[in-house]
Parts: C-alpha cells; sequence; structure tokens
C-alpha cells in the first residue's frame, strides 16, 4: 500500500512535469514580441527595471543563461547562421576580437554613447556598444597584514620579495578570465620578452595556480569572510571588499579584504552589448542596447553584477561610493593584440609555471 | 520441428528489431547526429584546417603525455575503486544491519554535488587545516597532487561499486560458498574460486562504467588536481573554448570516443563469455545480521571507511551552511535587490526533481527495451558499445553539437526543457543498461521456458518471470539516473538554458560572487541538494513491483 503511494507520487510528480509549469498570460492587445538576450552566468538586473522596458515596448525578455563568457563567444560563433539570441550582453575585451572577426555583429551607435567615455569604446564600427567595466587587481586580507611584519604588496615586483613567500593564489589563465586578466597585467608591466621571467621568480616565491575564481577566493584565500584557506594575497576585483560589505549578512562596518589598485597592477575588464546577425526584432534589439546604455539600467548594474556602470551619469549606490575603488591607470593591451597571441602566452605561460 | 526452429529464430531477430527500435532512434538523433554534425563542421572551420598541421598535433609528444595520463590516472583510479569498494559491496549484499539505507544513499550523495564544493569539502580532509595533517605534522598537504584526483574518483566512484555489485551479489545462492567452507576450503580460496567468477560479471561492469568515468574526467582533475595536471577531457575543453581551436578539439574528441569504444568493446565481448545462468535468490534468504566478532569487525571497518571518505567531509560541509544558525537557510528566500535571476529554493528544488524525474522515466523505458533487445542476441555485444559512447564524449562537444542541431528543423528543441531531459537521459542510460544487462543474463533460461511452455504471453513471461528478478537492478539503474540528473552532469552544462533554474546552476551563482553570505548560500544550497537526493534515493530503492517477492 505504502509502494503505492509512492508510485503514486512519482508518477503525479511526471506528470506536473509535462503540464506547463505557469498558466499562459492573458493576450494584450497584441502580442508582446520576444527578445532574446544571451548572456554570461554572472549577468542580472532588477526585474522592476526590466518591467519598465518590457511594457513600454510591449516586449517580453528572455535572458538565456551561456555558461562563462568564453563558451558564450563560441556558442554565438557557431550558431552565427540561427542564433540562439537577438542581443548578446556582456562579452568583454579578452574575447572580443574574437567575435568581431567572426562577424558575428551587426554594427548600430547608440544615441546614449554620446555620455560614455571614449577610453570604453573599443570598436570604430560601433558593431559593440560598452555596458560595464571591472577592474582584476589584488585582494589582500587586512587582518593578516595587521599583524605580519610586512606591509601588503604595492607593486608586482614585491611580489617576487621572499617577504610574500608563499602568500600569492592566483587562477589559471587557461581557464579562468580573471587569472587571463591577470597574466595580461603581468605582460602590459614587464612585456612581451620578460613577462615569463617575473612567473619564474613568482613561481620560485611559491605562488599557487588554482583553476577558478571560486576555489582561489574561497578556498584558498585567507580573507574574505567565507573564505577557508590560508593565503592572504589573492587575484579577485577591485569591487570584491564592496561586496564583502554588502554581502557580509551582519551590519559590517569595514571590508575585511581591500584591493591593490596601484598603477599598472590591474587590467580592466570592459564588458560589450552587441546586436546579433540574423536575429529577430531589428527595432527592438536596438532599443534594447540604448536601454542597457541609460541612467536607469546603468544605476542598476552595481549591485547586480560588481562591475561599474560606463555612463559617468549613473547613480553609485553608498556601498559603492564608500567601499568600491577604480584602479589608478590600469594595464593596457589592444583587443588585436590579446586575440592574436592568447594561445602562445598562454602555452608559454604554462611551460614556465606549471610544468 | 527444423521449420520451427527456423521461426523462432525469425521470431526473435523480429522481437530485437522491435524493442531496439526506439533507444536507437534515440541514440541516432541524441547522440551521432549532433556528433557528426559538430565534427564536420569543426573539421571545416573556417579554412583553419590543415591537415599535416593537425595530424602533427595529434602526434606531439604533448598530447601523448595528456592521452598516458588520462589512461593511466584512470587505471588506477578504477582499481583502487575496486579495491575498496568490494569488501563494502559484501557486506551489504550479506549483512543486515540497522542504517544500511541511510549509510548507502549518503554514498551516492558525492554524485550529485558541484565539484567546487566538493573541492571545499575535501579541504577538510586532504588541507593542512585537516585532523590527518594535526596527526603527521605540519607540511602535510594532499591538494593538488596525483593521490587528490585518485582519493577524489575513489570518493565518487565507490557508490558505482557499492550498488551495481551489492545489487548482484545479494542475490547470489550462499549456499554454493557454504558447501565449499564446509568442505575445507579457506574463505580466500572459497572468495577467488567461487564467488569471485560468479561476480566477474558485474564487478566487469561496474568497473568499466568507473573507468570511463575516471577516463573522462573534468572537474575533478581541473579543480582538485590543479592546473599541473591535464586530462584528454580538459584539453578539449581548454582547446574549445579558450583557443578556438575547433578542428584540434574535435580531432581529440574522436581519439577520446575511439579508446572508449575499443575498451567498451572488449568489454561487451568479454560480459558475453563471463555470463552464465544462475539459481538466484530472494534478499532475505541471503542477507542476515553479523553474528561473530570478526565478522562484526569486518563490518566496522568497511563502515569506518565509508564515514572518513564519504561522510566526514560532506557532514563538515552541512555543518558550515549551519556556520551562523539559520541565517544562510533564511537568506535563500530573500532576494533584497529583486534581481531577476534570483532563484527561489523551492522552485530550483522543484525544477530539479521534475527534470530528474523525467530523464529518469526516459532513461528506464529505453534502457530496459534496450536491455531486453541485446541480451539474448548473438552479435548483441556490437550494439551494446553503442549505448556506451556518449559517457565517454566530451560534453564540451556533444554541447557544441546539440546547438548546431538543435535549433534547426526537424528539431526545434534549443532553450526547451525536453532538451535538457534528453541530454540527462543519454547520459543516464548506460547506467541503466549496464545495470540491467548482467541481471537479465543471470536468468536461468528454462523459467522463461516453462512460462511459455505453460501458455505465458512474452509480455506476461517479461511482468512475471524477469521484471521481478531484475527489479533491483533497474532500481540499480534508477538510482544513477535519477542522481546523473540532479547532479546536472555532462553535456547540459554547453546547453543554453530557459527560464528554469536548477539547484545546482543557483549554487554556481552564489558561488560566483565574493562575501560571507553567498558561500553560506551556496554551502545551504548545497545542503539541500544533498537532502533532496538522499530521499530520493531511499524512495527510490523502496520502490516494488505489487504483489510480487521481492529478489
Amino acid at each position: 500500500m505504502k509502494h503505492w503511494l509512492i508510485l503514486m507520487l512519482l508518477l503525479a510528480l511526471l506528470l506536473m512535469g509535462c503540464a506547463p509549469a505557469t498558466p499562459e498570460p492573458t493576450p494584450a492587445v497584441t502580442a508582446p514580441r520576444e527578445l532574446r538576450v544571451m548572456t554570461h552566468g554572472s549577468f542580472d538586473i532588477s526585474a522592476e527595471v526590466i518591467e519598465a522596458f518590457e511594457t513600454r515596448h510591449n516586449a517580453r525578455l528572455q535572458f538565456l543563461d551561456a555558461g562563462d563568457t568564453g563558451e558564450m563567444v563560441s556558442q554565438a560563433i557557431l550558431s552565427r547562421d540561427d542564433p540562439l539570441a537577438d542581443v548578446m550582453y556582456g562579452i568583454d575585451n579578452t574575447f572580443l576580437s574574437r567575435a568581431l572577426e567572426a562577424d558575428v555583429f551587426v554594427p548600430y551607435q547608440p544615441e546614449a554613447l554620446a555620455d560614455i567615455p571614449d577610453a570604453f569604446v573599443l570598436d570604430d564600427q560601433f558593431r559593440v556598444a560598452p555596458v560595464d567595466y571591472g577592474d582584476v587587481c589584488l585582494n589582500y586580507d587586512r587582518a593578516y597584514f595587521e599583524d605580519a611584519a610586512v606591509s601588503p604588496p604595492q607593486t608586482l615586483e614585491d611580489l617576487t620579495d621572499p617577504a610574500y613567500r608563499g602568500l600569492l593564489v592566483v587562477q589559471n589563465p587557461a581557464s579562468s578570465s580573471p587569472g587571463l586578466a591577470f597574466l595580461l597585467t603581468t605582460i602590459s608591466a614587464f612585456g612581451e620578452d620578460r613577462y615569463l621571467d617575473y612567473w619564474r621568480q613568482l613561481r620560485a616565491n611559491d605562488v599557487l595556480v588554482v583553476d577558478s575564481w571560486s576555489s582561489a577566493y574561497y578556498t584558498e584565500f585567507s580573507g574574505g569572510a567565507g573564505s577557508e584557506g590560508a593565503r592572504p594575497i589573492v587575484v579577485s576585483y577591485a569591487t570584491s571588499p564592496a561586496a564583502e560589505v554588502h554581502f557580509s549578512g551582519e551590519a559590517l562596518e569595514e571590508p575585511p579584504t581591500a584591493a591593490i589598485v596601484a598603477p599598472g597592477t590591474c587590467f580592466r575588464q570592459i564588458e560589450f552589448v552587441g546586436i546579433l546577425r540574423h536575429g529577430a526584432h531589428r527595432d527592438l534589439a536596438e532599443e534594447f542596447v540604448e536601454f542597457a546604455l541609460s541612467d536607469s539600467f546603468q544605476s542598476d548594474i552595481p549591485l547586480h553584477m560588481w562591475v561599474f556602470p560606463v555612463s559617468e551619469t549613473a547613480e553609485l549606490p553608498e556601498v559603492f561610493a564608500t567601499h568600491a575603488v577604480r584602479a589608478e591607470s590600469p594595464a593596457t593591451l589592444s583587443v588585436g593584440q590579446i586575440e592574436q597571441n592568447r594561445e602562445a602566452w598562454i602555452n608559454a605561460w604554462i611551460d614556465a609555471v606549471l610544468r | 520441428m527444423q521449420r520451427k526452429a527456423v521461426s523462432s529464430m525469425r521470431r526473435r531477430q523480429l522481437g530485437f528489431y522491435v524493442l531496439m527500435a526506439a533507444p536507437l532512434v534515440f541514440l541516432l538523433i541524441f547522440y551521432f547526429y549532433p556528433l557528426q554534425e559538430i565534427v564536420r563542421v569543426s573539421m571545416t572551420w573556417r579554412d583553419r584546417l590543415q591537415p599535416e598541421v593537425l595530424w602533427s598535433r595529434l602526434w606531439a609528444s604533448s598530447t601523448r603525455r595528456v592521452i598516458g595520463f588520462t589512461f593511466g590516472q584512470a587505471f588506477i583510479s578504477t582499481v583502487l575503486t575496486l579495491l575498496l569498494g568490494l569488501p563494502g559491496a559484501y557486506v551489504f549484499a550479506r549483512y543486515d544491519f540497522p542504517g544500511k539505507r541511510l549509510i548507502q544513499a549518503l554514498t551516492t550523495v558525492p554524485f550529485v554535488l558541484p565539484t567546487v564544493v566538493v573541492a571545499a569539502a575535501f579541504s577538510t580532509v586532504l588541507g593542512p587545516r585537516s585532523l590527518l595533517a594535526e596527526r603527521l605534522g605540519a607540511g602535510f598537504d594532499l591538494r593538488y597532487t596525483l593521490s587528490a584526483i585518485l582519493i577524489a574518483h575513489v570518493f565518487y566512484n565507490y557508490t558505482v561499486i557499492l550498488r551495481m555489485v551489492r545489487g548482484f551479489w545479494s542475490t547470489l545462492d550462499p549456499y554454493l560458498e557454504q558447501a565449499a567452507r564446509t568442505l575445507g576450503a579457506p574463505p580466500l580460496r572459497v572468495f577467488w574460486e567461487i564467488t569471485l567468477p560468479l561476480l566477474l560479471p558485474v564487478v566487469a561492469t561496474a568497473g568499466i562504467l568507473v573507468f570511463i568515468f575516471c577516463f573522462t574526467s573534468f572537474g575533478v582533475v581541473l579543480i582538485l588536481g590543479g592546473p599541473r595536471f591535464a586530462t584528454l577531457e580538459v584539453e578539449i575543453y581548454r582547446q574549445t573554448i579558450q583557443l578556438a581551436n575547433l578542428p584540434l578539439a574535435a580531432a581529440l574528441s574522436l581519439v577520446q570516443i575511439f579508446f572508449t569504444l575499443g575498451w567498451t568493446l572488449a568489454y561487451t565481448r568479454l560480459q558475453e563469455r563471463i555470463s552464465r545462468p544462475l539459481d538466484l535468490q530472494p534478499q532475505w534468504v541471503t542477507q542476515r545480521r553479523p553474528r561473530k566478532p570478526l565478522e562484526v569487525v569486518f563490518l566496522v571497518m568497511n563502515l569506518s571507511l565509508m564515514a572518513v571518505l564519504m561522510v566526514y567531509p560532506l557532514l563538515a560541509l552541512v555543518l558550515r551552511s549551519f556556520g551562523r544558525g539559520l541565517q544562510f537557510y533564511i537568506a535563500l528566500f530573500e532576494n533584497p535587490s529583486h534581481g531577476i535571476f534570483y532563484v527561489p529554493p523551492l522552485a530550483a528544488v522543484g525544477n530539479s526533481l521534475r527534470i530528474a524525474l523525467l530523464a529518469m522515466g526516459l532513461a528506464l523505458i529505453l534502457g530496459l527495451l534496450a536491455s531486453l533487445g541485446l541480451y539474448r542476441q548473438r552479435l548483441g555485444w556490437l550494439v551494446d558499445a553503442l549505448f556506451m559512447l556518449p559517457l565517454g564524449t566530451s560534453a564540451v562537444t556533444l554541447g557544441l553539437g546539440y546547438l548546431l542541431t538543435m535549433g534547426r528543423p526537424p528539431f526545434r528543441l534549443r532553450g526547451s526543457v525536453a532538451l535538457i531531459v534528453f541530454a540527462h537521459t543519454l547520459v543516464a542510460l548506460p547506467f541503466v543498461v549496464r545495470s540491467l544487462l548482467p541481471a537479465l543474463q543471470s536468468i536461468q533460461p528454462r523459467l522463461r521456458e516453462s512460462a511459455a511452455l505453460l501458455g505465458a504471453s512474452p509480455l506476461r513471461v517479461f511482468i512475471e518471470v524477469e521484471l521481478p528478478i531484475v527489479w533491483r537492478a533497474l532500481a540499480v539503474g534508477a538510482v544513477f539516473a535519477f542522481t546523473v540528473s540532479m547532479g546536472e552532469f555532462g553535456a547540459t552544462s554547453m546547453i543554453v538554458r530557459p527560464d528554469m533554474p536548477t539547484i545546482p546552476i543557483a549554487i554556481f551563482r552564489f558561488l560566483s560572487r565574493p562575501g560571507a553570505l553567498n558561500y553560506g548560500q551556496a554551502l545551504a544550497m548545497s545542503t539541500i541538494l544533498m537532502t533532496v537526493s538522499v530521499f530520493g534515493f531511499v524512495a527510490i530503492e523502496r520502490l516494488r513491483p505489487p504483489g510480487t517477492q521481492a529478489f
């Protein structure tokens, strides 16, 4: 008898799976058009902001989570002729060149671009528009350095000093985007012919390389309130200390970590939005790009994605104003240079650091 | 008379085609079609293909090193898992003790957890702050070593050996062993000469599953092994995503599939030779409470191993999720910033369960049809091997294949829940087939024959003779099908998801942000995933066909 009950329950669950999860909404005067937006897994934004757009344009936005940025770009390139979505949000400057070469975007010059600093506009044909940016930089455990004999490092060279031996954890540039960003920082700082020497010195100073940001920050780093590791210096973002305060779960006044933003020690990841070739509802897609650059969307970015909006007129939330910092003169490498040399740089790095 | 034999053979042939039709069509549409498409597109990818370059890359010493490492670690992992898992399977097959169901369910939990979470759990066992390190002194750190990979593979796959072998072992007639003992054979000799040969089919089947699992290992190698180690699967991912070298990625994928096919063929051929019909006994005949002190010691030793290897790291995770009382759990139900990607925990549980149950149902139906078609077929072993291929195929490759083929007619499934269910089914199917075949092959033909002689239709023979006997094996297959789906395996990570967040996706979202609350919520969500899965395992095991004696 009991078994029958369980069986019936399972069957009922299975049937529930076949039924549509939600009842169909009653159709409006004209049915809303659906715009598909492809994003990476870190994308998020307020429901209210999205609803405002949907109401104004009689549209429905469908967001597709395509995994990490590299996966998203590969998927867009492979499905170019019959795209998965109409708009892509979140491709960054380390992958931009690959997508541009594969010609997956159509040009569109948004009006809102006028309010955005030129430094963020990396494609002069306007195939993509910048929407947000974040600085990848070193974070350190403040409690550790309060008690330690050394002060927190201020330059990349400091990290090769024996005083900092065994303190740093970084991500593998072959599998992690902040990892790649930090590798690019060192290439920008030391040049193509000397960056490997720098890494060999780091290796001699017992740098730890792990696969992803989560492993580095939560398993190996000691600074974050949720971190379980023992190393007090990690590659993370300039906004991480602000996130530590915001997500502390208790009224924390000061972050347990701090970011190092000294000149030449950070890499700036700029994210873009672009209209995909062969996508549907071109006019609506253009409206979405304008919307992504509008102040209502831009002001909503910080607390959802923990990066800065590109618009200078966007309002920053208080926790950003107090605790988030920006890099002073971050490392610079052109998108073309990155795409052309990525494989060679990473392979050389693997040989120098891992073998 | 002769004519009759011929017609019966024809009928059997016909039966084969009828039974195999659905599973083979499924495999054709959701495996071979996307696979050939991605390989074709990759090889003609923007004219990047230069056969000489590709060939030299494939034969480069670095590639050979990767293949060698992939094979070596998989081999050692499999041997270790067998060595540790078989004694466990024995105590579960022969002894009855309190808490058995729960312990067995707990051993399967690692399968559903994201590797990042497992890595966090493992640092409590392998890291410099572990209990072991306290004993062995400073400097003890097994993380990012080959040992970490091997231990993690045992951690994951122990349950495969335990469940598969245990199910079969518990139906073996203990009278055979007792007779040998009475005749004066020492226990080891009894095991070597009587038990092991009888068990061989199921040990081989569990072994090949574990081997292929380790052979295509991705997360464990990447996260726990650290960047120094690379398996073929890791290399394929890197070539596809990071370097966009699609021709090389496709070629490496084919190499991996080719190896998988080779071993599977060798195995299915062997399987056919070593399987034999047995007089199976229901469990209540074969199981008893441990009595002698030696038996109790053996039982306790095995349970301790499971406790140290599995329960302790998982328990550490659970405890940490309660580190601030219920705060992390309460936070799961809140969405202070009104984000559109907020995942209500109950919805995630509902979505995960719904997809898992659908995938399990489909995998069971297809797996049952395939196994029934295969097990009396002369060249069945050739077809059988095909069902293992999805397990040995790179998830990235298959995912991109889905991307190319499932968005256009005739299959407009892109972004649908159905596609996720089909992808999970594809990976779950090998578990069901592998679990069912040894059980079916062990049925005495005369049972079927006498039922048929008495006038039972083939369907009735199946329902009243075969089904009760293979029920336990079916339950084992069901548990793994459910598990594979709950843990979001393989190809699905590359499928663009519909608006239907599952528990693992919620965990990944929390883990991608700094802050105590995010980490705590990831742990809380993991705890929920473990709890739901344990309930699922126990419920599936308790299901019995009504009115029949359980085996």
